[in-house]
């Protein structure tokens, strides 16, 4: 029987199978000593791994410091003093043991990971982030723990792990405009709710998935903690940079389920409160009126997407009543904002554009709601009170200018 | 070594329907307004605050209570607090049809029981808050008011070993010899 990439790409960091029986092979529900190339926490999370660390290995060095970083991306720079302390407590402990630290001025982890080269496809990657499965989008292996989890994996270098069984979703078609990456997304979430893939890794095939960009395979891949997934893999032969060859899934690779999903005529889709999975087609809700627009966080913080607004916004304000925020997901983003005009073109129609980082997501510095406040969101969740108090509607960047322009939850047009 | 067989006083989370909680996720556990928080003593008063109807469940809840909830519980981010609450109200174990990935891997770790039971949400409605429970982790028996016998998932073997040596650091101890 052959591997699938999940299979392939563990069997290749444990040098030890089932937990108890080394040299076993590696097969789904089996568990694994994991070795682990990259280990991170952030600003949440992190103290509580140093507070781990000291009390269960005093002063003693971690595993590697060269392979653990930390990574400051949610409350950035701190709008209070217990998250201020906190970053103060990684920053000192990771200065006494060699430890580079992303500091507030780096933007979202994961993303920082995939831009400096941190994490390379078939790479496995550990921190204090629940969408670190975002890896998945270059084939690499990420994945979100707790802090006792991350305090170990920095100590040892390595973790446990069930090996998870593999489900394959296959696209058949492809979406047009207006739709997006995150429309297509929304349409597997819409498919699979909140726990379809709950416990699964996920391989994603079709002609709809090799057009997408890095961009787009980031928002693919940080959905599928909506789904319940460990992991989703976009294979893609065209994908930069490739897919790791000797990781491959196997023709005849056993899935615990396959799912046909037709998406050439996808149209753009919502998700409305309370949870993510409740998808719903934008033209159902259009009309209704919002307070405010949040664009960014690790599912859609990426140049394109703000490239993409900024293409439908170009020299028009958007809605007098509406509060419109961008918070780019890292400094190299922001960067080329600035430089290919698109920061101007946003600041222009009416947008806050604020530093890198994780914006509203998890009470962050940015974007967070008021009771009865509605608002149109790219980021990754909407939960009760996740991103506030307000009603929080994810939708893809293209949706959320449309919506921004009108001032209400609008249905994308094709700009000729 | 540790009881692998508990009993304990249950609390059922209902929704506003009257069904099974599904979907728990850890901003209804522990909200994100309370992250900054690394001591444990600290955690239990928070714990469920944002979960409707379910806002003063640490006032209410004992040492030793057991909590019973649908599919998918523990969703959401990755923060240990979420599972640190309920080891500062000295809850006993959750049950549940399913648990979110990473919320089972912090349980795991930080040696809190997670019950599974599954197809939980098609007799769910048997289970009431007040119930008495006996669990028993290795054979997965979940026994009712001393009457009625379920069949729950047995704790799998890293689970168990976990467990039974407190916690991931201690187990590591073990492991690495």
């Amino acid at each position: 029987m052959g591997k699938t990439m999940i299979q392939k790409l563990f069997a290749a960091h444990t040098k030890q199978g089932a937990l108890g029986a080394p040299g076993a092979p590696v097969d789904p529900g089996d568990i694994i000593w994991l070795d682990l190339d990259v280990r991170t926490a952030r600003d949440f999370g992190g103290a509580n791994v140093v507070q781990n660390y000291c009390e269960h290995y005093g002063d003693t060095p971690v595993a590697d410091p060269a392979r653990t970083f930390f990574t400051f991306d949610l409350v950035v720079p701190p709008s209070n003093i217990p998250y201020a302390n906190n970053q103060q407590i990684c920053r000192e402990w990771a200065r006494t043991q060699g430890i580079k630290v992303y500091d507030v001025n780096a933007g979202i982890g994961s993303h920082v990971a995939i831009e400096e080269g941190l994490v390379r496809p078939g790479d496995t990657f550990v921190g204090t982030d629940s969408h670190l499965n975002i890896l998945g989008a270059i084939g690499a292996f990420g994945q979100g723990m707790g802090d006792q989890d991350i305090a170990f994996a920095f100590k040892t270098g390595r973790t446990w792990f069930e090996v998870p069984p593999t489900m394959k979703v296959v696209l058949h078609g492809i979406p047009r405009k207006p739709c997006t990456a995150r429309d297509l997304t929304l349409a597997i979430l819409q498919r699979l709710g909140s726990d379809g893939a709950l416990g699964r890794a996920i391989e994603f095939y079709g002609a709809a998935i090799e057009a997408l960009d890095l961009a787009g395979r980031i928002t693919l891949a940080s959905q599928v903690t909506e789904m319940g997934g460990i992991i989703g893999f976009p294979i893609s032969q065209t994908a930069h940079p490739p897919l790791n060859p000797a990781l491959l899934p196997d023709p005849d690779a056993d899935y615990i389920e396959t799912l046909d999903l037709d998406v050439s005529n996808l149209e753009p889709l919502i998700a409305c409160p309370p949870n993510p999975a409740n998808v719903h087609p934008v033209r159902e809700i259009a009309g209704k009126r919002i307070d405010s627009v949040f664009l960014g966080s690790c599912t859609n913080g990426r140049f394109e997407d703000f490239a993409a607004v900024a293409e439908i916004v170009k020299g028009q304000r958007i809605a007098a009543h509406v509060m419109a925020t961008v918070v780019p997901a890292t400094r190299r983003v922001y960067a080329q904002m600035l430089t290919s005009g698109v920061l101007e073109t946003l600041f222009d129609a009416g947008f806050i554009v604020s530093n890198p980082g994780c914006g509203g997501c998890a009470s962050g510095h940015l974007g967070m709601t008021g009771k009865g406040e509605v608002q149109i969101s790219t980021s990754n969740r909407n939960f009760p009170g996740k991103q506030g108090a307000g009603q929080t509607h994810l939708a893809s960047p293209v949706t959320a200018a449309w919506s921004a322009l009108a001032g209400e939850i609008t249905m994308p047009e094709v700009k000729v | 070594m540790k009881a692998t067989q508990i009993s304990g006083r249950l609390w059922v989370l209902r929704d506003a329907e009257g069904g099974l909680y599904n979907d728990i996720d850890t901003d209804m556990i522990f909200h994100n307004r309370y992250l900054h928080i690394t001591a444990l003593a600290q955690m239990g008063q928070y714990t469920l605050d944002n979960l409707k109807g379910w806002e003063d469940f640490a006032r209410r809840a004992q040492a030793g209570d057991l909590i019973m909830a649908g599919r998918n519980f523990g969703s959401g981010s990755s923060r240990q607090q979420a599972v640190d609450c309920f080891q500062a109200l000295g809850i006993a174990a959750i049950i549940a049809e399913s648990f979110g990935a990473i919320y089972k891997r912090n349980a795991i770790n930080s040696g809190l029981p997670l019950i599974t039971l599954p197809r939980l949400s098609q007799y769910g409605e048997q289970f009431q808050t007040g119930d008495s429970l006996v669990v028993n982790f290795v054979t997965g028996e979940v026994l009712r008011n001393g009457v009625e016998r379920f069949q729950a998932q047995p704790f799998s073997k890293v689970q168990l070993a976990i467990y039974e040596a407190g916690n991931l650091f201690e187990y590591g101890k073990v492991a690495e010899k």
